[in-house]
């Protein structure tokens, strides 16, 4: 029997507003541990929570770049478990009047468009952070644990879709578009590795053409996009294979195992989740009004998809469209266009050469020495045959390492390449002059012997010639 | 008189004539304190050093001719729930045991702005969950008119510190009646604002859209001032007023004829010992003959009040409460994982009331009961709500006495929480309702043991609930002070 997988993601999505959600204090990623706490984010009898009318806009924002509708009234509400980082031993969340409902996506994975439903978009509060010591760094043979409150109400955004993603190919597609409208927003870093941005997967099984759900079970702990395709892709092997053999599929949270790429059973034994959600007392309802809608409408730039649109349009391919976007390389290619290098090349160089120096380097775009200008410039100079296309690499290269503008590299590394007749004319007569036989020949009619003296001269001129330009000066002279 | 029992009003032209200092203030009541205390245990904590030091700033202010306000150098109590900078905070908890907050509450910055001086913190029933102030894992304050007897509660010390004069005025909370059935029960004015008037960051909460600040006070005058001096918006709380703020004196003088008052059926009838009613009765001939209009009608979700508000207040208690883990401060008892530790420090921490509502709340809010219970008494609070309004169409105020009976005995009602439930049933609407309401002394009964007289306003009232509350006071003239205070060591 086939099997269909049905996927639904959770994506946390840790704001990057400058205070946290319910109090004054700063949001920033690094500083000593429990530096960043006061009262309220310690959960301090008597404390309490003020929204931060920010991350509330932005939440807005999101849900109307996924097409969501916005609630006009919304509610925060309390979510009841004890956990020890977790330090009012209630996170204050959203349950059924989150702020942002019933959107959707389009994802393409490369084989066709699926539109991905977006349930909701609620906003609520982050946990502190823990620190298993001894044992192996797990929770059960740990003999002690640390914890930092730093993170403890960093505002977090969860994004809940419907179970339409129906391959480990389309999860990521969906991922990379989120991550990619995030961060056209500017409203979080949307790093995986650093956590400000997380995805849980749940995923199940069913015959091919069936319709009713199978059990799921929830994917954690992925933490890069190719991580979140690899589990799935291995938490649907893992599935077949029960299935397939006979067996029914436990409903559990499994871990992603970087390492040994595979899902882990979590707890053994799950407990059952009683949340005993009610209306957060602390705060009064959201209201949301048209004037707000239209306002925070008003900010939202070109999206991704729109994006690409355009750049294609431009004559960028659709796959070097896609790369630019979702790698965050759009502002070097809009700002080396706008300096006039044609959008092809500047496509072409961004999702070829500098990519692959920020996998290499595992950079982020941001640090990236390139700027617009310069690429822009380096562009002009391969047109103008000012440098070789080998040169230019090397030019790139120097770039990317700090040592200045492409002509500086260019000049500094000696990469410039002669192509001015006037100054090759003395060598390519030098040369015939030195070998008159070969080029008595060429007159006799050998022209293939044009390249013999083309490469007599790029010797000559220790490599520094444009061919093309002293292939053309000889077949003059010989008149090959 | 012995400065300790002056009014805030006279102690305060006092210290302004340069008749008398914030430091003579201070040791009125620390002599009060003194003598009564034993006794009493009105108080957890006195900081006698911190209040001399504050007594000190308060005389060199007033020296220099720079004035605060009328609490300038006027010796508060604070109700040992609201979080003092450096003072140990402990809700008469053993789970808070030896805290110290890193920060004062919003009403004790304003109380210190308007020159006030913090005497000391007073005891409760376990985080304000009681109405006896029996429910203290230091042990119960008595009532200054019957040592026998308990001062009600949950700010019973509170307000049993103000009735014997080791106060000036305490501020005490009120989740179910807590300010206003102690006060009743002290003789004493105990008056709890429309919610969200005064700012509940740095009370520790109960039920929080219960919860409320005010004054208890040995005049209606005094809880005016105390009242005007905490009230007022405070970003740091969510739920605070935004909106124009009454001027709580505008009705101050006037009497009362010409305004309707209307009498709560369900709440001065059945359930209501004789001498209360007695009491209360006489109070409405007196307020009638004066000129009011005195009119029965009925509340009748009133009758399920109570039930709603022990479903209510548990279950948002049972959150509230969720923080006391022995992770990040109060008492920690070790356990095999953090789990146990949680669970071993709050068996431990938590007193029997307190751990009866949580489980009660926890109940309350499970899946498959939530709708019968949480949902069920959030209806009936609506309903409440809109028997009120219905009623402030046809009257000013709504009267009631303050609590069914007087000051009951130590023990009598500990071993039946429901008999203990009852004494806040005249109470609690104005908790549901967010709507203001105050206790003045209204004589006393057969044994001798003060009466409390309830005025309730609509929400915002605080102008015509102190205009009638005034009058009362003023009807009444009630003079008697406790036995305690009057006591030969106190003389």
């Amino acid at each position: 029997m086939t099997y269909e997988a049905v996927i639904g993601i959770e994506t946390h999505v840790e704001l990057l507003t400058r205070s946290k959600m319910f109090c004054g204090c700063p949001t920033g990623f690094g500083a000593e541990p429990n530096t960043n706490v006061c009262p309220v984010c310690l959960g301090l009898p008597g404390a309490l929570p003020v929204p931060n009318e920010r991350a509330v806009e932005w939440t807005i924002t999101l849900g109307l770049a996924l097409d969501c509708a916005i609630a006009p009234h919304s509610v925060f509400h309390r979510k009841n478990y004890f956990y020890a980082d977790l330090p009012k031993n209630y996170q204050i969340s959203q349950f059924d009047l989150p702020l942002c409902v019933g959107g959707h996506l389009d994802v393409d994975a490369g084989t066709s468009v699926r539109r991905v439903g977006i349930t909701r978009v609620h906003l609520e509060e982050d946990t502190g952070k823990s620190t298993h010591l001894g044992g192996s760094g797990r929770i059960h043979a740990a003999e002690g644990a640390l914890i930092d409150f730093n993170r403890s109400g960093i505002p977090l955004m969860e994004v809940v879709t419907e179970p339409d993603i129906r391959s480990p190919e389309e999860a990521r597609a969906y991922a990379t578009e989120l991550r990619s409208i995030v961060l056209a927003l500017g409203i979080s870093d949307a790093r995986l590795e650093e956590g400000s941005l997380r995805f849980d997967a749940n995923v199940s099984l069913r015959p091919e053409g069936s319709q009713p759900l199978g059990t799921k079970v929830e994917v954690k702990n992925m933490n890069s996009l190719r991580s979140l395709q690899r589990a799935l892709a291995f938490e649907i092997d893992r599935q077949t294979a029960v299935l397939a053999s006979g067996g029914s599929v436990a409903q559990e949270t499994r871990h992603w195992d970087e390492e040994a790429g595979r899902t882990e059973s979590g707890r053994s034994k799950e407990e059952s989740s009683d949340y005993r959600y009610f209306t957060e007392p602390d705060l009064v309802p959201l209201a949301v009004g048209p004037d707000l809608l239209d306002r925070l409408r008003s900010t939202i730039p070109e999206l991704p998809a729109a994006r690409r649109a355009h750049y294609v349009a431009a004559g960028v391919d659709e796959a070097a469209a896609r790369t630019l976007v979702a790698g965050g390389l759009e502002r070097v290619f809009d700002d080396a266009v706008s300096a006039g290098a044609p959008a092809r090349q500047a496509a072409v160089w961004l999702t070829g050469e500098v990519t692959a120096h920020l996998n290499r380097t595992d950079q982020n775009p941001e640090a990236l020495l390139l700027d617009g200008a310069g690429l822009a410039e380096l562009v002009a100079m391969v047109d103008n045959r000012e440098v070789s296309a080998t040169a230019a690499k090397d030019v790139l290269s120097g770039v990317l390492a700090g040592e200045g503008s492409p002509r500086r590299v260019a000049e500094a590394r000696d990469l410039l390449q002669i192509s001015d007749a006037g100054a090759l004319s003395a060598v390519v007569d030098e040369m015939l002059a030195a070998h008159a036989e070969v080029a008595e020949r060429i007159r006799g009619g050998e022209s293939r012997l044009v390249g013999f003296l083309v490469g007599q001269v790029m010797k000559a001129t220790g490599g520094k010639a444009d061919p093309k330009a002293v292939d053309a000066l000889i077949r003059e002279r010989t008149g090959a | 008189m012995d400065l300790a029992d002056l009014s805030i009003a006279e102690a305060g032209r006092r210290l302004r004539a340069r008749e008398v200092t914030s430091v003579d203030l201070v040791e009125a009541v620390r002599r009060r304190a003194s003598m009564t205390e034993a006794i009493l245990h009105a108080y957890l904590t006195i900081d006698r050093e911190g209040a001399l030091g504050a007594a000190r700033a308060a005389d060199s202010a007033l020296a220099a001719g720079r004035d605060f306000g009328p609490l300038h150098g006027i010796p508060i109590a604070l109700k040992d729930n609201m979080v003092t900078r450096g003072v140990e905070t402990t809700c008469s908890s053993r789970i808070l045991s030896g805290w110290r907050p890193p920060y004062d509450a919003t009403v004790v910055e304003r109380l210190k702005a308007g020159g006030a001086v913090v005497f000391g913190k007073t005891n409760l029933d376990e985080f304000a969950m009681g109405s006896s102030t029996e429910n203290s894992a230091y042990g119960p304050t008595r009532n200054p008119w019957d040592a026998d007897r308990v001062p009600g509660g949950s700010s019973g010390g509170s307000a049993a510190s103000v009735a014997v004069g080791s106060a000036f005025a305490a501020l005490g909370s009120d989740t179910g009646g807590s300010i206003r059935q102690p006060a009743a029960l002290c003789g004493v004015v105990g008056m709890k604002p429309t919610y969200g008037l005064v700012s509940r960051y740095g009370l520790i909460a109960f039920a929080s859209s219960l919860d409320q600040i005010g004054p208890i006070t040995r005049t209606v005058g005094d809880a005016v001032t105390v009242f005007e001096a905490i009230a007022g918006h405070d970003p740091s709380d969510a739920t605070s007023y935004r909106g124009a703020f009454p001027d709580a004196r505008a009705g101050l003088g006037r009497g009362v004829a010409g305004l309707k008052i209307g009498v709560v059926r369900e709440l001065s009838g059945d359930g209501i010992d004789h001498g209360v009613k007695a009491s209360f009765r006489m109070m409405l001939e007196a307020l009638s003959a004066e000129g009011a209009e005195i009119a029965e009608l009925s509340l009748p979700s009133t009758e399920y009040a109570l039930s709603a508000y022990y479903l209510i207040a548990p279950a948002e208690c049972s959150a509230n409460l969720a923080r006391f883990d022995g992770v990040r401060y109060g008492l920690r008892v070790s356990g095999e994982s953090v789990g146990q530790m949680m669970a071993a420090s709050r068996h431990d921490g938590f007193g029997p009331e307190v751990t009866r509502r949580i489980l009660l709340g926890t109940y309350a809010l499970s899946a498959g009961y939530y709708d019968a219970f949480y949902g069920q008494a959030q209806k009936v609070r609506t309903l409440v709500i809109d028997d009120f309004k219905r009623a402030y169409d046809q009257v000013d105020v709504l009267v009631t006495p303050t609590s069914p009976s007087t000051a009951f005995g130590v023990g009598e009602k500990t071993a039946d929480p429901l008999s203990m439930y009852l004494s806040d049933v005249c109470t609690i609407p104005s908790n549901l309702s967010g709507d203001p309401a105050i206790s003045v002394p209204a004589g006393l009964d057969e044994s001798g043991l003060p009466v409390g007289f309830q005025v309730l306003a609509p929400a915002l009232g605080e102008a015509v609930m102190f205009q009638v509350a005034e009058a009362v006071e003023r009807l009444a003239s009630f003079d008697a002070r406790p036995s305690l205070a009057t006591s030969e060591g106190a003389a």
